[in-house]
């Protein structure tokens, strides 16, 4: 399938901030699941996009900028081929062995409430078994309507005693209680074409690594493995590693120790259509 | 007691002195009592002139507090230290080597010397931080490590401090103290100098500045302010860097450089002793929340344009678990055999060893694998019943958590406590200073007592003391 991706990211600052830096995951690689056949990414700001990649391998474009900044648009947009792949993820960029993606971080670390969903799964194929978390995840949390849970933050313990959450939670939980079952796993932001809807949201999911197989995508949300419709972005240990924006206001940590990150907040909006099928 | 088998360093057990402490002796010999509490009382005041305090952390009323210094050297001779500088050049050598290597190709893992586990699922280790290079191949610019001896000819590494080690300004101050206290000492002996200490750290670091500054690269120590415990070092070490001592909020990035506020406009920053810890260090990179750090700093490193001392990631190294494989570890990279001897570890990730540990726990040493400053161990002969019980629940339930060790015979020193001279425990940490063209150690270190008679931790945020190191030709 085809899809073309208009991502814009619309920054607003009260007060003016008086410098930004930001460093951005919005740009795709290739694997056998996707081709990227056109992308960029565009800061309507005087700056440089500097572009790395991270650790994990994804693609990380930063900039920084001098206030005053009221608003900030930023716009990623491509097109990109994909293919069903039955949720395999193969070919992709791997700068570390799976045994890495069995570390807790602050967002994933799994209490009581977290290893007990995976015990109730009983098999003894791996797969089935991560199938089986897939839909006692799903049993266990709502999914909010927005889709990004507004409050961010949650951790997966929080989210799963919520009981419901966006698909950053989901993923969070997924992945946290994969872990606690002893499946390397990690969080994949991304993008979900949905046919039914006017406009598609962030997404976000999971993958876990099976031996034999390799890395297998979980979207707890639409309870499936990812296929033609899933567009990834990038991934890491939790949401922190592979979230789009991740952004400081200079001009806000400049008042000794009164920064909230983003605290002037940011409308986030994405639209993806369909282009035309291959 | 069992006060007699600990290895006294001033008598070595027998009835005679030994020679480095011959006029040492002497001089605790001719000095009455009351003319030592005097010096006592003035070493005292001159510490709380210069303000050199300390906050102890989960105490509510002692926000900041003198450490209790003691009057009475500790003496080393040349010979003893010079072997000891050697063993710590090459075990810091090794930690570097090994940094270089589990941020980079990972040789050590796939040589099966080392569980995977152990660096992956270790929180210091940082992957953010794999595939890129430390300038000039330097991770650990400064290093404390601490050591015990437990006899005449053994010494002991107890643990590893690659982070920010901190304790140097008590070293440094308490030479200053003694040499007023007490200059007729001091002209008795020919000690082997450590004013030098924040000169060779000051070259060090410039040393390792990213290769494609120019100029004389620009240094700043980099602290988390006032509430820090280890702020007056902060502070202090700045003073006698001649460097500027910044924020994280004085600091700002800009594509890949930093630069540093200053009144004549931004600076750019080549050099940063940053004494704050990886996770407050850059919330663009590491914890969000963080308002101590300096967005986009690990940015800037990547882009090699600032060098870190230390750089990010090092904790990996002075994991306690990973201490028990520092002997493997010496030896893989240098092909050298280490020097300095490991306290002997049961890992208590390993069956055989957590059942041992068990079964011993009385009579062992407890601790946290990333446990520091003596918080989360349990000294098994000095433990209530109760406590033992309540670590034992806290043991079984995360085993890979901890390790055991024996409780050294930790030597004793003399010092002067409330009922006049007495043996106490001690340890010491010297630093070592590595830069672009290689380690130095500044003779001696920093001397910790427990000053609590039969006390065996000298931790300063449990109530240790510390004592001024001397080195001194062998007569």
């Amino acid at each position: 399938m085809r899809i073309q991706i208009h991502h814009e990211i619309v920054q607003t600052f009260d007060p003016a901030a008086k410098g930004l830096i930001e460093s951005l995951r919005l740009a795709p690689r290739s694997h056998e699941g996707q081709h990227v056949i056109d992308w960029r990414i565009d800061v309507e700001a005087n700056c440089r996009l500097r572009r790395t990649e991270d650790a994990f391998g994804n693609f990380t474009d930063m900039f920084s900028l001098q206030g005053p900044i009221e608003t900030l648009r930023i716009v990623a947009e491509g097109v990109i081929e994909t293919f069903d792949c039955a949720g395999v993820v193969r070919n992709s960029i791997e700068r570390f062995p799976p045994e890495l993606f069995l570390r807790d971080t602050d967002l994933t670390a799994p209490d009581a409430a977290l290893r007990a969903l995976g015990a109730t799964i009983k098999s003894d194929d791996k797969i089935e078994r991560l199938h089986g978390l897939l839909l006692v995840v799903r049993e266990a949390m709502q999914d909010n309507e927005d889709g990004e849970s507004a409050a961010s933050g949650l951790t997966a313990a929080q989210a799963l005693a919520a009981g419901k959450g966006g698909t950053r939670d989901l993923a969070h939980v997924f992945v946290a209680s994969a872990r606690a079952m002893g499946a390397p796993a990690r969080f994949v932001s991304g993008h979900y074409f949905d046919d039914g809807k006017a406009g598609a949201q962030c997404h976000s999911w999971a993958e876990a690594y099976v031996e034999k197989v390799g890395w297998i995508g979980f979207d707890p949300v639409h309870c499936i493995c990812p296929h033609e419709s899933h567009v990834r972005i990038a991934c890491g240990l939790d949401w922190l590693d592979a979230g789009p924006v991740r952004a400081a206001s200079l001009g806000a940590i400049a008042q000794t120790m009164a920064v909230i990150v983003r605290q002037s907040g940011f409308q986030h909006a994405a639209s993806a259509q369909l282009q035309g099928q291959q | 007691m069992v006060e007699q088998t600990f290895w006294d360093e001033m008598t070595g057990g027998g009835a005679d002195v030994r020679t480095v402490y011959g006029r040492v002796n002497e001089w605790l010999k001719s000095t009455p009592p009351d003319v030592l509490a005097a010096r006592r009382t003035q070493a005292e005041l001159l510490f709380r002139r210069i303000g050199i305090t300390f906050a102890v952390y989960g105490e509510k009323d002692a926000a900041e507090r003198l450490i209790p210094f003691d009057i009475i050297p500790r003496v080393i001779g040349q010979s003893e230290w010079s072997l000891m500088e050697k063993g710590l050049i090459q075990r810091v050598k090794a930690i570097n080597a090994f940094l270089c290597d589990i941020y980079g190709t990972r040789e050590i893992l796939r040589a099966g010397l080392i569980p995977p586990d152990l660096v992956f699922g270790n929180p210091h280790f940082r992957p953010e931080m794999a595939g890129k290079r430390a300038p000039h191949d330097v991770w650990v610019h400064i290093a404390g490590i601490d050591m015990v001896r437990t006899g005449e000819d053994e010494f002991y590494v107890l643990e590893d401090n690659a982070r920010t080690p901190s304790g140097v300004s008590y070293m440094l101050e308490n030479r200053e103290v003694m040499m007023r206290l007490l200059p007729d000492l001091f002209s008795n002996h020919r000690i082997a100098p450590v004013e030098n200490y924040t000169d060779l750290l000051l070259n060090c670091l410039r040393s390792v500045a990213p290769p494609r500054s120019a100029g004389e690269p620009v240094v700043a120590l980099l602290t988390p302010g006032p509430y820090n415990s280890a702020y007056y070092e902060h502070s202090f070490l700045a003073d006698r860097l001649g460097v500027e001592l910044v924020e994280g909020h004085d600091l700002s990035v800009r594509d890949g450089v930093v630069y540093m506020r200053t009144t004549q406009g931004p600076r750019r920053v080549d050099v940063l002793y940053r004494r704050i810890d990886d996770d407050f260090i850059d919330p663009l990179a590491f914890r969000p929340d963080s308002v101590l750090g300096v967005p986009g700093l690990l940015d800037a490193y990547a882009a090699g344009n600032i060098t870190l001392a230390n750089a990010i990631g090092t904790g990996v190294a002075d994991d306690k678990a990973l201490y028990t494989y520092m002997p493997e570890i010496v030896k893989f990279y240098l092909g050298e055999e280490a020097i300095l001897k490991n306290v002997p570890t049961w890992r208590c990730r390993e069956a055989d060893a957590l059942k041992y540990v068990r079964e011993h726990i009385g009579e062992l040493v407890v601790k946290e694998v990333n446990g520091s400053g003596g918080y989360g161990m349990l000294v098994g002969p000095h433990a209530s019943k109760a406590e033992i019980a309540e670590f034992e629940k806290k043991l079984v339930a995360q085993p890979d958590n901890y390790i055991a060790q024996p409780t050294l015979s930790l030597s004793t020193c003399p010092a002067f406590v409330e009922n006049g001279v007495a043996p106490r425990h001690v340890d010491l940490r010297p630093f070592v200073l590595t830069g672009a063209e290689g380690s130095r150690v500044v003779p001696g270190g920093l001397t910790r007592v427990a000053m609590r008679a039969g006390s065996l931790v000298v931790n300063s945020s449990q109530g240790g003391g510390t004592k001024d190191t001397w080195v001194i030709e062998d007569a």
